[in-house]
């Protein structure tokens, strides 16, 4: 296996873009990422999309081809595969990539995440969210999507792992991040208390707990890190990909209040890496609901159980504080969750990051970035790290 | 929707809470498997349907007020992740209850119900849900 490089980077705005449809939010992503690594498209042999749901989203099943055509690399006549992995899609589609490189199969690969969810009503969009649970037994039973992590949220308290607050305050530090993110969808800090007092989606969740309904796409574009330097100054290393499944309904773990997938996506990561979780500087975690963004940080080994909370409740997680900054994006509960898109549009953030192009949100001195990507209630995980170089 | 054969398919876990028991490692799976994930290869032939007992406590719980279509009726309503006696969770809503009253701990029993249906003429799904055990 060699060692792969992400050379170029790209991404829309992520909001509601109802002047923009599925292709051209995806080529947007895509050019932008071309350019920022000095191709001309040519040199691209592979295209890797991550996609959840465009087949029920906009009715339109086989994007890998559309992608690939509207991109205008149908003519070259590479492969193009769409990767589904419910909100995984997106990290499971870079893994695949990178494997695609390291391997010796592909020399210069591209991996978008697109997803167009707004045309749709929100309780279809709800419907197809809920579908990444166990649809047998979970959905069919009238369970949804959120109830799951409301379970687990429920629990957590209980167990005296976290308090309502600090779950709460997971959202608070997306949004104090996505103020400062000029692409995010919600560039707005937020109290405690609006989090608290939002109308209830699943008791104990409100409606602040939950990431939004999102169009976006992201892209970047990977080549052996021999090769990198030919294109551009501007790279970094990809020092690990690393992937986990779990049972696909919640109700059929030992715990519920932890990620199994997470965790031994993380252990593979950093043996993958040779680094230990306090080596990352900053991380970009999978907080579709904010008790996941609790869990995350426990699962990856950033902190012991029940102190997960507090970091987030402390501001320990912000980009200025010196310990590991969490979602300096603005995460997925502000920067927004286009669900295909969310696990490429991470990399494009830490590779920001660990390029020093942040903004006002820079991390200063970071030399490893990771990021978490989740599909369902953790039945799917990816954890890759990002090495400044 | 969904065709009479998927449904008629679901019966047994739906109706009778069947499951399956892995007779070499002793361990009870909801819903069914053919496989033990403890045991796998170790476990083939091995896989035994069981019945679970109905009655079990409150392991966790939520109250939906966002759901999706098929059950937008229903709202607000309660759904529970119920550990039974024999230790092994089911998720399943939770009915006939004060909402404000569910608490984590709370006796409660698998009863059979109409889960929902796919519009006035289509196919009626039955299943359990779980009602509070005094
Ligand atoms: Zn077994």
């Amino acid at each position: 296996m060699r060692d792969v490089a992400i050379i170029g980077i790209g991404a829309t705005k992520f909001g509601e873009l109802w002047d923009k449809s599925f292709r051209s939010i995806g080529i947007e992503a895509g050019m932008k990422a071309i350019e920022d690594a000095n191709l001309s498209g040519d040199e691209i042999d592979g295209l890797f999309i991550g996609n959840m749901s465009a087949g029920r989203f906009i009715n339109q099943q086989h994007v890998d081809a559309l992608v690939a055509d509207y991109s205008g690399m149908a003519t070259n006549h590479i492969p193009a595969t769409r990767v589904e992995a419910g909100g995984a899609s997106g990290g499971v589609a870079f893994r695949e990539a990178v494997m695609a490189v390291a391997s010796g199969l592909h020399e210069t690969v591209m991996v978008g995440g697109a997803e167009k969810m707004t045309d749709l009503d929100d309780a279809s969009i709800n419907s197809v969210m809920d579908a990444t649970a166990d649809a047998e037994w979970e959905a069919g039973m009238g369970i949804t999507l959120a109830s799951n992590y409301a379970m687990i949220a429920r629990r957590m308290i209980h167990d005296k792992m976290a308090t309502r607050e600090e779950i709460a305050s997971v959202a608070v530090n997306s949004h104090f991040h996505g103020e400062l993110n000029p692409g995010a969808q919600f560039r707005k800090g937020i109290p405690l208390d609006t989090v608290l007092k939002s109308g209830p989606v699943a008791t104990p969740l409100g409606v602040f707990d939950c990431a939004p309904i999102t169009d976006g796409a992201a892209a970047v574009i990977l080549c052996p890190l021999k090769d990198a330097k030919k294109h551009t100054d501007k790279y970094v290393k990809v020092a690990a990909v690393a992937q986990a499944s779990d049972t696909l309904a919640l109700f059929q773990r030992d715990s519920i209040t932890e990620f199994k997938a997470t965790q031994a996506a993380a252990k593979r990561a950093y043996e993958m890496a040779g680094i230990k979780a306090h080596d990352i500087n900053f991380a970009e975690i999978h907080d579709d609901y904010t008790v996941a963004g609790v869990m995350a940080l426990q699962d990856l080994g950033f902190y012991k159980k029940g102190e997960a909370g507090k970091a987030f409740l402390n501001g320990e997680t912000h980009f200025d504080s010196g310990k590991i900054a969490i979602n300096t994006s603005g995460g997925l509960k502000a920067r927004g969750y286009p669900i295909g898109a969310a696990g490429v549009a991470q990399i494009v953030e830490v590779t920001e990051q660990l390029r020093n192009e942040a903004g006002k949100r820079q991390v200063k001195g970071a030399k490893y970035g990771l990021a978490q990507s989740v599909g369902g209630n953790g039945s799917a995980v990816t954890v890759s790290i990002m090495e400044a170089i | 929707m969904s065709s009479v054969a998927k449904e008629w398919r679901e019966i047994p876990g739906r109706y009778n809470l069947q499951g399956t028991k892995c007779e070499h490692c002793g361990k009870i799976f909801f819903p069914s498997r053919s496989f033990c994930p403890a045991c796998r290869r170790a476990g083939i032939g091995k896989m035994k349907e069981v019945k679970l007992d109905r009655h079990g406590e409150v392991y966790s719980f939520s109250v939906i007020h966002e759901a999706p279509e098929c059950n937008n009726m229903q709202k607000p309503y309660a759904v529970a992740m119920i550990k039974n006696r024999e230790g092994v969770l089911i998720s399943g809503q939770l009915v006939d209850v004060d909402l404000d009253k569910i608490e984590i701990g709370m006796p409660v029993r698998a009863v059979l119900r109409k889960l929902d249906a796919d519009g006035a003429a289509g196919v009626i799904h039955y299943g359990f849900k779980f009602v509070p055990d005094n």
